[in-house]
């Protein structure tokens, strides 16, 4: 198993910690893993990305142009990066920061409503993980567990009150989750 | 020794291995796409713990020559930079080298000339391993290709260091310094003692006890028959790391008709062109030189009389060929694919170009 | 020399330090380098830091004072002593490593890394020959070159126009915090020596205490590039020198003198 994600939306919105945190869930779980942020000015408020990569064979190059998972968080993102998923893989997107769906009939496409969501519950901080918990819906590559593992080595211990709140936010994304056109 | 599994950069990890591999002091000056080596240090605040010092300069020059300062000393020093930096240090690059000082000096390279670009880049290895700065000098380069390695490289580079009293640097790029991978860390090695110090480094100038007579850490040498002496020694001791330290790796070479040559980054996008290529029947390997100096000019020699072609795959404008060529005097074809400026080639890139430019092309 | 026969050890009112070794110095007669190497291991002598101390030689006259100095040494590239200092004297807080730097390596190539040392308080000694001259390299103009100086750069004397003004880096640099001590000192009379040594004792104190940086220029004469006499170079020294570098205490204990 190989996985090649990437992760794309606005700086602040928790896009490189979304994927620190599945790397890191990927690492306790045994698997190899890579994360490699877009760096420079585009980090300084502008556009963010990440792209992940959890495998179970040693991973050769970090630095990927075609994608099993596009997760999308603004419109940029996804006129950047959905002609980038393979054929016959998924792309992820919030609906509230794209105002033109995509339009690829030859993937997977799903929505989730976080952005919405989790204003609603006043829970805007963990936001990202209910993106989270919508993409392990649709590819469970990191058990549950190993999400909690993740967690408890990324942040640092001073923060480790605050996991429960995103487990539960992890579970809110699974529930979020829908189908727009699938194969 | 008791392994832990952490989760890092591969900047995060240089500084990690400088804690724990007992380096005395890291001097340097903040450039992207490096800059998380200081920062993590900082945060780390290892003075407390091991009593490193971590200093701040106000410029690659003087960071450098503080290096040369602690080095002369005998203390276990480094620095980190990116292109543009290290190009600044090049002046004590070849004091260091002169004057025969141990020192880490790693280099996240980024796109050049000039200002360049802050991406990932391969295109300092002409100056990484031919000088850099005036006179007739070597750095030792190791070129890491994972995380793991540039952590690794630390320890190694230390070895090496004190063994042949020469700068060694640790030749990376942008990729590298900022992909976070796993990462198994060792136990601490302690800084060593005054006593160490003076064990592992009797030549330098620590303090002159009375017992004897005052050193001097210099590479001035006003007669020129006794520089040239000086110089003769110098290339002695960098064929002795030819014969001694050549350092690399080979995958998939068995049953290849054509090998890639490449390093860091490249390597292992290369290495992802090699099961491409091997997906379309194409049967290619890699070489990937861990040492560019000394190069692996043998392995590439033996490699060059049973392959068709060797492509090798470099984000430069072609520096390492020039190398490869040499070492496969003309027994095979020797073709370079790069991308640069800061722009990383696809696996399938490279692949094109295998095809393309040797196989093609026979 | 020392004759037993003559000297009697109960007569010796002056013997010449173990801190210099015994090559001869290759400055030119009448020139302060000599005098001020004398002095700095005098004072390393009898405060018994010799296998503490560690000498930091720049580029310029003073390139070969490892040579000189019977304490381990570093021969700096050309202005950058004061980071081979600052380095040093970090990963050996109890040492006291000092620079010995003249005016072009100190005041103008050597310019970011003499403020920033300064700034930071590393806690080292500099010592700061200025004679307004490049001497090594055979009399080119200096940062301190006076105005209407002839130097072999500025053969018809140096101008405003053209060359800016002679830069008082000592002022300069007692302006900063990092600096606890700064002094311009001189070397041309036996009184002005004595003085100097003070200020030299004073410096690597300040340095046992773990004060900051202290700074002693000294001015000098460079009789071979000023092209003058050793005795007339001091004359000129005295009439033109110190008036534009006025020779006293400009900082002292972290105060500024006045």
């Amino acid at each position: 198993m190989t996985e090649e994600i990437i992760i794309a939306g606005f700086g602040g919105q928790g896009v490189l910690s979304m994927g620190k945190i599945l790397a890191y869930s990927g690492a306790m779980q045994d698997k190899e893993v890579s994360w490699m942020p877009s760096y420079g000015p585009e980090m300084r408020g502008g556009t963010a990305n990440v792209s992940v990569i959890i495998s179970d064979q040693r991973i050769s190059s970090p630095i990927i142009s075609q994608f099993d998972t596009a997760i999308i968080l603004n419109q940029q993102s996804l006129d950047k990066f959905e002609k980038s998923v393979k054929p016959g893989g998924v792309l992820l997107y919030d609906p509230n920061g794209v105002i033109n769906p995509p339009k690829r009939t030859d993937i997977n496409i799903y929505k989730v409503s976080a952005t919405e969501k989790s204003a609603e519950l006043g829970l805007a901080k963990v936001f990202n993980m209910m993106v989270l918990g919508a993409y392990l819906k649709i590819k469970p590559v990191v058990t549950e567990e190993f999400i909690e593992k993740g967690l408890m080595k990324s942040l640092p211990e001073r923060h480790h009150g605050l996991i429960p709140e995103n487990l539960k936010a992890v579970q809110t994304g699974k529930e979020l989750v829908e189908a727009v056109r699938t194969l | 020794m008791a392994k832990e599994l952490k989760l890092m950069k591969g900047n995060e990890a240089i500084a990690e291995a400088a804690i724990r591999s007992g380096c005395d002091g890291y001097f340097g000056y903040p450039i992207t796409p490096q800059s998380e080596v200081m920062e993590y240090l900082m945060a780390e605040k290892p003075w407390e713990r091991t009593g490193m010092v971590v200093l701040q300069a106000e410029s690659e020059t003087s960071s450098i020559n503080m290096v040369y300062g602690g080095a002369g000393v005998g203390k276990k020093v480094m620095t980190s930079s990116s292109s543009p930096g290290i190009s600044l240090m090049q002046e004590g690059l070849t004091y260091l080298a002169g004057a025969e000082l141990p020192a880490i000096i790693a280099n996240v390279v980024r796109g050049g000339p000039g200002l360049g670009t802050i991406q990932p880049s391969q295109a300092d290895y002409f100056q990484a391993t031919k000088g850099g700065g005036h006179g007739d000098y070597q750095l030792f380069v190791l070129a890491p290709a994972t995380v793991q390695e540039m952590y690794d490289f630390v320890f190694l580079g230390w070895e090496i260091a004190f063994k042949y009293r020469n700068p060694v640097m640790i030749l990376s790029d942008g990729a590298i310094g900022q992909v976070m991978e796993k990462l198994y860390v060792g136990d601490y090695v302690p800084r060593w003692t005054d006593e160490e110090l003076k064990k592992n480094a009797p030549w330098a100038s620590y303090g002159k006890p009375a017992n004897r007579e005052h050193h001097i850490i210099t590479s001035l040498e006003l007669d020129s028959a006794k520089q040239e002496e000086h110089n003769h020694k110098l290339q002695a001791k960098y064929r002795e790391m030819e014969e001694k330290e050549v350092r690399f790796e080979t995958i998939d070479c068995e049953d290849a008709d054509y090998i890639f040559v490449a390093y860091g980054s490249s390597a292992r996008i290369a290495q992802k062109a090699i099961q491409l290529g091997r997906e379309k029947g194409i049967k290619v390997g890699l070489l990937r030189p861990i040492t560019l100096f000394p190069f692996p000019k043998k392995p590439i020699a033996e490699f060059s009389k049973k392959v068709k072609g060797i492509l090798t795959v470099e984000m430069s404008a072609g520096q390492m060929v020039e190398d490869v060529r040499l070492a496969a005097e003309f027994r095979c074809p020797v073709e370079h694919f790069g991308r640069y400026g800061g722009i990383i080639h696809t696996p399938h890139e490279v692949l094109e170009a295998l095809e393309e430019k040797i196989i093609k092309a026979k | 020399m020392f004759n037993p026969d003559i000297v009697k050890p109960e007569n010796l009112v002056y013997k010449r330090t173990d801190v210099l070794t015994k090559a001869v110095m290759h400055y030119c007669p009448g020139c302060g380098h000599g005098t001020t190497h004398r002095i700095v291991a005098e004072v390393i002598e009898e405060m018994g830091i010799q296998d503490k101390a560690i000498c930091i030689a720049p580029v310029g006259c003073s390139v070969l004072a490892y040579n000189y100095f019977e304490v381990d040494s570093l021969g700096a590239a050309h202005g950058r002593a004061p980071a081979l200092a600052t380095a040093i004297q970090r990963l050996f807080p109890d040492h006291h490593t000092f620079t010995y730097q003249g005016d072009g390596d100190l005041a103008a190539i050597g310019t970011a890394e003499t403020i920033h040392a300064c700034n930071r308080g590393e806690n080292i000694v500099i010592i700061f020959i200025n004679n307004g001259i490049y001497g090594m390299t055979g009399g080119q103009m200096a940062p301190t070159t006076l105005i209407g100086m002839k130097t072999a750069t500025s053969p018809y004397g140096r101008t405003v126009e053209l060359n800016g003004y002679p830069l008082q880096i000592t002022e300069l640099l007692a302006e900063l915090p990092g600096t606890y001590y700064v002094t311009r000192q001189s070397v041309h009379t036996a009184a002005a020596v004595r003085k100097t040594k003070r200020a030299i004792r004073q410096a690597f104190e300040n340095q046992k205490n773990k004060k900051g940086t202290s700074f002693v220029e000294v001015v000098s004469n460079c009789n071979s590039g000023w092209k003058m006499t050793a005795p007339k170079a001091n004359e000129w020294m005295v009439e033109n020198m110190f008036v534009k570098y006025p020779i006293g205490d400009i900082k002292v204990d972290g105060e500024k003198v006045k």
